[in-house]
């Protein structure tokens, strides 16, 4: 039988559009030490090292994690460097955790990282390539298309990206860590902002961030140690990726197939027949608002078309029966290649009781969420206070 | 542990510039063949993983479109790194132990011929200290070669004997790039490239890539007739700060070896990534490999080098020995970094 494998240690970084004060292995060491800290453990401790981050163009270094091991007392040991595009440090978290499950390694640290004050991510993912399409202006107008695809095909009213952008802002007032906190934020403010790649306006659109999140994960024995001292572990439940071509003829890029084989894997692994009710809260990757009600159906926690109803009616608040994102989420914090950890990382914040401010009373079972590329990589876990 | 091999592979004629063709093209007609000889279906893998470098592609998120040369539709389990394809096999074996894989399909490119190499490896180096100066990767070997050559490690001579050797065995690999080599007195006449490295130290500049399939237990018995096993595969990262390292020595490849079982010996045939003939004496010494291991009798890296897949390819040519018949028990390494940083040790062996 596979081991169970715990999150035992958190640790992030402050979000922000430019961290300046700090090197590339200043910004590691900062969330590696939290996590370590967290889960009461030393480097000399740790069995391996899974990093993942977009990229390497963002910061310009080529490989970064061979300058990186020195600061992160990694040397002699496995160092392992994961690159799915934007669902890339999920499937870090993933690839970490497989290296618990198989029995290889018994702690294992995990680091997801991006420093985009080093560039302009949005150009530097805009290059022209020889017979490639073109992805014309970032990601936000490579996506704007199928957002509006996607309005047209469900009816939603025109303003639900902006209850879901005014949602996340809110909740990352909450949340000390996110970059934006937009305290004078409005319903208003938010629809008056200027259209950037329409239906997308500024205020839906993730920022730029620095940041680093880094979490170790354990074997039962180490899961059972910190729950026998009072700290609570997050269990995982289940972890699942899937990729598909960016160009296949066939493709549906609004609701892609790939996502759905992911969540279906995922849930027939966790014993998760209806996710709406049976999950608590969910980080789920939304980097443009439109997104929300685009995976509650992709997902599965609504039915195709429908999505939208669950942001207007508030289900995905807060205070609502599905909490989508209590981090204030992507919209809020985007350091690319953190973006999908943070995700599953918030959820283990959750399962653990120690989101803080955002914490969902009784949270018990958490989804993480993150995709890339041309909405074609995915990777998700679930986890859980209680063992699978 | 559960038993994993290497069951088939395939690899591309390996050449300094592929320039009629783009890296979704370089790489397609090899993953093909690598599943043809597998016997598995296309759309049978239960995972695929593949290695490399949005640098050398000169492009961010360059693995996206190579997706398409593995048909991923409908939707696949499938991950990438950003490293060598050796450690692409190193994920997918993982996966399999978790045993929610029994089969998978591994592959790397690099086409280094589009930019200037030993520049764009310089990005790989410190941001702060070394990179913005600007040294060449041949920069970073000569120093290595000559704290090796002071610590008694190796010499030029041996250095010449070691590209001779290498490229006279590579005539029999018809997917090598340099398939000959002057005497040893030939090539120790001439003129350095940076000193002690002469040319003939260096590794050709090449395009090229390696498939790999994998399969545990009963699925390799029932695709292959003499599956390569993976007795033990590791990894390991030495420091990347090159004055806070002794060059002459690969403490990495020491500790990996130990844990892939190396010191068990026995092997028939070494496959080593070495890059520069300085190399392959300290990755030598590192494993503790005797004078009776035939080493690279593909002609290593120095014989074709594409970025990206010559750690992988060590690893396959361990295995086509093993499938054929004409080896037992191998060793290969692969590494990725500057002098020999980070490396990966793996112990193939047939059965019977």
């Amino acid at each position: 039988m596979a081991e169970r494998v715990a999150v035992i240690g958190i640790g992030q970084t402050k979000y922000t559009a430019t961290r300046g004060d700090v090197s590339l292995p200043g910004l590691l060491r900062e969330a590696a030490f939290r996590a370590l800290e967290d889960a009461q453990l030393t480097f000399a401790d740790i069995d391996a090292f899974v990093i993942g981050k977009a990229p390497d163009f963002f910061e310009g270094v080529m490989v970064p994690e061979y300058s990186l091991v020195e600061a992160l007392g990694a040397v002699g040991k496995p160092v392992f460097r994961v690159h799915t595009a934007g669902s890339v440090s999920g499937s870090t978290a993933i690839v970490a955790s497989q290296l618990v499950e198989a029995g290889i390694h018994g702690t294992v640290l995990t680091i997801g990282w991006e420093m985009q004050s080093c560039s302009e991510a949005m150009w530097a993912l805009s290059v022209t390539m020889p017979f490639q399409q073109q992805l014309v202006a970032g990601a936000g107008g490579y996506f704007a298309p199928y957002i509006r695809q996607y309005m047209q095909r469900s009816n939603a009213p025109d303003d639900t990206g902006i209850l879901v952008a005014l949602k996340d802002r809110q909740n990352a007032l909450l949340n000390p860590y996110a970059h934006l906190h937009e305290h004078g934020i409005t319903y208003e403010s938010v629809r008056d902002s200027i259209m950037l790649w329409d239906p997308l306006r500024y205020s839906e659109t993730c920022p730029s961030s620095d940041g680093a999140f880094a979490m170790v994960l354990s074997n039962e024995a180490g899961g059972d140690a910190a729950a026998a001292a009072g700290r609570q572990p997050a269990w995982v439940h289940a972890t699942a990726m899937r990729s598909e071509p960016a160009l296949a003829a066939g493709r549906d890029q609004v609701s892609p197939q790939a996502g759905k084989d992911c969540a279906a894997s995922l849930f027939k692994q966790a014993g998760i027949t209806n996710p709406r009710k049976e999950i608590d809260v969910a980080e789920v990757y939304v980097p443009f608002s439109w997104y929300e009600p685009m995976w509650l159906e992709n997902l599965g926690f609504a039915e195709e078309g429908t999505g939208w109803q669950l942001t207007h009616d508030g289900a995905t608040a807060i205070d609502g029966d599905i909490p989508w994102n209590p981090s204030g989420g992507v919209l809020s914090s985007n350091p690319i290649g953190a973006s999908g950890m943070i995700r599953f990382g918030e959820a283990a914040l959750q399962v653990r009781g120690m989101a803080g401010a955002h914490q969902i009373d009784g949270a018990k079972l958490a989804l993480g969420h993150a995709y890339g590329g041309a909405a074609q990589f995915y990777s998700m876990w679930v986890v859980g206070s209680d063992k699978p | 542990m559960r038993d994993v091999a290497i069951i088939s592979t395939a690899q591309s004629k390996h050449v300094r510039a592929a320039s009629e063709v783009n890296e979704v093209e370089l790489i397609q007609p090899v993953i093909q063949e690598a599943i043809e000889r597998s016997g598995i279906g296309r759309h049978d893998f239960d995972f695929t993983c593949s290695g490399s470098s949005d640098y050398l592609a000169g492009q961010p998120f360059s693995f996206v479109m190579t997706l398409d040369a593995v048909a991923a539709w409908p939707p696949i389990a499938e991950s990438h790194v950003e490293m060598d394809g050796a450690w692409a096999l190193y994920e997918a074996w993982v996966k399999i132990q978790t045993g929610q894989a029994d089969t998978a399909l591994v592959y790397s490119y690099g086409k280094s011929s589009p930019g200037d190499l030993t520049r764009v490896l310089s990005r790989m180096m410190d941001s702060y200290y070394e990179a913005p100066l600007w040294p060449t990767s041949i920069d970073f070997a000569a120093l290595q070669a000559r704290a090796a050559i002071a610590a008694g490690v190796t010499s030029e001579t041996e250095m010449a004997e070691i590209a001779n050797r290498s490229r006279t065995s590579a005539g029999s690999n018809p997917l090598a790039q340099l398939t000959s080599s002057p005497s040893v007195e030939a090539l120790l006449a001439d003129e350095y490239l940076a000193e002690p490295l002469r040319k003939h130290d260096c590794p050709p500049i090449t395009d090229g890539g390696v498939a790999v399939v994998l399969a545990a237990d009963d699925k390799a018995r029932e695709y292959c007739s003499r599956p390569a096993w993976i007795r033990g595969i590791d990894h390991r990262m030495d420091g990347h700060h090159i004055t806070m390292r002794d060059l002459s020595v690969a403490p990495s490849i020491a500790i990996a070896a130990e844990k892939a079982g190396v010191g068990a010996g026995g092997f028939d045939v070494a496959e080593l990534h070495a890059c520069f003939t300085h190399q392959e004496p300290i990755i030598k010494a590192a494993l503790g490999l005797g004078s009776d291991v035939d080493v690279n009798p593909s002609g290593g890296a120095l014989s074709a080098n594409p970025m990206m897949a010559a750690g992988l390819i060590r690893l396959a040519e361990v295995a086509n020995r093993i499938h054929s018949g004409s080896v037992t028990r191998g060793v290969a390494h692969a590494t990725g970094g500057h002098a020999l940083q980070h490396n990966l040790v793996a112990v193939l062996e047939g059965e019977g």
